[in-house]
């Protein structure tokens, strides 16, 4: 059964109550709240993936979002997010109900997941090869993969890049992809096909709005990919869009800073980045316009189909 | 069949009882072996009985990841104490490694899917200084504390602030002695050094005798006013008690040094819940001469009530109405033991109502 399958009031109730069990990529989630805006995010961002009965069925993660309980909540009220009893950040203000669920599910997996090498990267996939976008915030990675997953690309992750340490295939977790201020009406104009949750105002970041992962991605979530590409993207505001080639060593580098949990991992985590290296070729890449920058990825994506046919 | 609520200790007894949990039991086991810290030692015992092929597949992987990490920290620990060893070359004296890092150096059955985060190491109190410089000169230094913390150290405590590294995440702590010099029982330290036995490979570096590693355990577990780590600090005791016991003549002369160090009473404490939660083994006769230590009828059975509480893992699915009590009753209890009263009061009036509202250091 799909989260959309659920009628609006049932929602609530749920995860008012027994919570609600839906599954992201290779993990499950029991979520509970009370609070409205986490009922009105997941209904509007969760709708293809799939919910179960919480009764008798296993769960990765039991995660809650509730008021903290304070005497400024009479002044200024706070929402806190708990993995079964733990809560691993200070409350936020409670407009940010909906932002700290998403926060604290990505930090859930990147706390325990070890299972993969996990990088702060994103990653999407076209004819069965992936990309992987590490950067830092403020680079424009979000808008630019968003772009990629209105255009064809498929959706893996926009943040945490999951290396399977036995494959060294990447794993999909496709969730919603946080946009700020000026890329919202950026995106809404680059394709019809996005969807924006309700967009917030943070006083830190400005505007904030979450884009629902496209029906494909979501349907393929199960579907892992042999990872051809490593990305370093970088927004400039004006030019033509310019792809260099990026040294093994420098990419070495760069990876092993993103990956979350590099070092826990000792010499299995060093095998993993060095053959993820091997297997990818690595770019730096500077675009002014997403049209540019999608027409680059999917010349590439085109050259794979070469390739094949060619051998 | 219904599984009792506490599924952890359930498992370490009786293994084979995975085979007939439903879903709902695996849930309930690994949160509760995750707070207790024992996901990746189930994982190496289901696997020694070859019952990991009985994990259902949708929570194999948090058994998984749990003995991955705790495989690369025994791993890197083991390369922290050589690293260890060459920058304290000069010293002329074994440096005893303690808990965790000990049963992972010596390659002892407790090492089993333990996770370690710190380096424990005992130094004589007189040396405490020279080996602390030695540290800083090669990267380590002090944690910032606020002055009360500072000038408590100085004054009442059995260790040294700890030690981090200027780009290494783990951290050394220094301890001259095994509990505080105010507290009840407080064994000699330089007679557990004297006993430390040298670890094959490491030179320089050395692990207390058998009998006190177990000493040592259960008494830092009954003065322990948190356990966080309740249950696995208890499963340790558990596997040096099974490895011990092995040893001829291991029971009696345990016996006889825990009389020889005044420690009878945490001996008998953590023999009565090892087998409570882990049913270790102890012969009769041990708990027979054990008996001139218990305590009185009424006595032991607030305990039980306390320590069953306090050592299983602090999970919800294993808390009742007499958690929150149980809790206040250890943290009360380790501190009287630890302290005399005219010490005790000002300390938690202090720790209760005024470090709270101090700021924190600077980190810079």
């Amino acid at each position: 059964m799909k989260l959309l399958q659920i009628p609006p009031g049932d929602l609530r109730r749920q995860l008012a109550d027994s919570g609600l069990w839906l599954r992201t990529g290779p993990f499950s989630l029991r979520v509970r709240s009370r609070l409205d805006a986490v009922a009105e995010g997941l209904g509007d961002l969760y709708g293809q993936y799939e919910v179960r009965n919480p009764r008798e069925t296993f769960t990765d993660f039991h995660v809650a979002v509730a008021p903290h309980i304070s005497l400024r909540r009479w002044l200024r009220p706070q929402v806190k997010f708990s993995f079964d009893g733990i809560e691993p950040f200070d409350p936020l203000p409670l407009e940010q109900a909906y932002p700290i669920f998403e926060r604290g599910l990505t930090w859930c997996v990147s706390e325990h997941a070890h299972q993969y090498l996990m990088i702060h990267a994103a990653v999407v996939e076209k004819n069965g090869r992936a990309a992987i976008l590490p950067a830092p915030f403020g680079s424009g990675k979000s808008t630019l993969v968003a772009a990629l997953m209105l255009s064809g690309w498929r959706l893996l992750s926009d943040e945490l890049t999951l290396i399977d340490r036995k494959t060294g295939w990447v794993h999909a977790m496709p969730r919603p992809i946080c946009l700020k201020n000026e890329s919202i009406p950026l995106i809404n104009a680059f394709s019809p096909d996005a969807f924006f949750s309700r967009a917030l105002h943070d006083s830190a970041k400005g505007t904030v709005a979450y884009l629902r992962p496209l029906k494909e991605s979501v349907r393929r979530q199960h579907e892992p990919a042999q990872p051809r590409w490593i990305i370093f993207p970088k927004w400039v505001a004006d030019g033509e869009p310019e792809l260099l080639s990026r040294s093994t060593q420098l990419s070495y580098q760069s990876v092993t800073q993103h990956a979350l949990n590099y070092s826990q991992l000792g010499a299995e985590g060093f095998h993993v980045c060095s053959g993820l290296i091997k297997q990818s070729d690595c770019y730096d890449f500077q675009y002014a316009r997403l049209e540019d920058a999608v027409a680059v990825f999917d010349r590439m994506a085109a050259s794979v189909v070469t390739d094949q046919v060619g051998n | 069949m219904r599984m009792p609520a506490e599924l952890v200790s359930h498992v370490f007894r009786d293994p084979a009882a995975i085979q007939r949990f439903s879903m709902d039991d695996w849930d309930r086991l690994v949160r509760q072996a995750r707070q207790a810290d024992l996901l990746a030692r189930l994982h190496a015992l289901l696997q020694q009985d070859g019952l990991d092929l009985a994990i259902p597949a949708v929570a194999r992987w948090h058994f998984e990841a749990a003995a991955a990490l705790a495989g690369s920290q025994q791993k890197e620990m083991r390369q922290k104490l050589k690293r260890l060893r060459e920058l304290l070359a000069g010293l002329d004296f074994p440096l005893v490694v303690l808990k965790g890092a000990a049963y992972v150096a010596a390659g002892l059955p407790a090492a089993s899917g333990r996770f370690i985060d710190d380096l424990d190491l005992l130094v004589p109190g007189e040396r405490l200084h020279e080996v602390e410089s030695a540290l800083q000169r090669t990267g380590w230094h002090a944690v910032d504390l606020p002055d009360y913390d500072r000038r408590y150290y100085r004054r009442w405590r059995y260790d040294a602030p700890q030690l981090q590294h200027l780009r290494r995440a783990t951290a050394i702590n220094l301890h001259y002695a095994i509990v505080p010099n105010t507290a009840r029982f407080h064994p000699d330290a330089a007679k557990l050094r004297r006993r430390a036995v040298e670890i094959p490979g490491l030179t320089g570096l050395a692990i207390l005798s058998a009998e006190d590693r177990i000493l040592h355990a259960a008494t830092l577990l009954f003065h322990d006013d948190g356990l966080s780590h309740g249950l696995r600090d208890l499963s340790d005791l558990d596997l040096l008690l099974r490895q011990a016991a092995s040893e001829t003549d291991f029971w009696p002369r345990l016996l006889a040094r825990a009389e020889e160090m005044e420690l009878g009473r945490p001996l008998f404490y953590a023999l009565r819940y090892a087998q409570h939660f882990f049913a270790t083994p102890v012969p009769h006769e041990v708990r027979d001469h054990l008996r001139s230590v218990e305590p009185g009828s009424a006595t032991l059975k607030l305990m039980d009530g306390i320590y069953t509480r306090m050592l299983a893992p602090a999970h919800r699915s294993c808390m009742d109405v007499f958690t929150p009590p149980a809790r206040a009753a250890t943290y009360l209890r380790t501190h009287w033991l630890r302290r005399p009263p005219r010490q005790l009061v000002p300390h938690l009036v202090y720790k209760a109502f005024i470090s709270p509202y101090q700021r924190e250091p600077n980190p810079a």
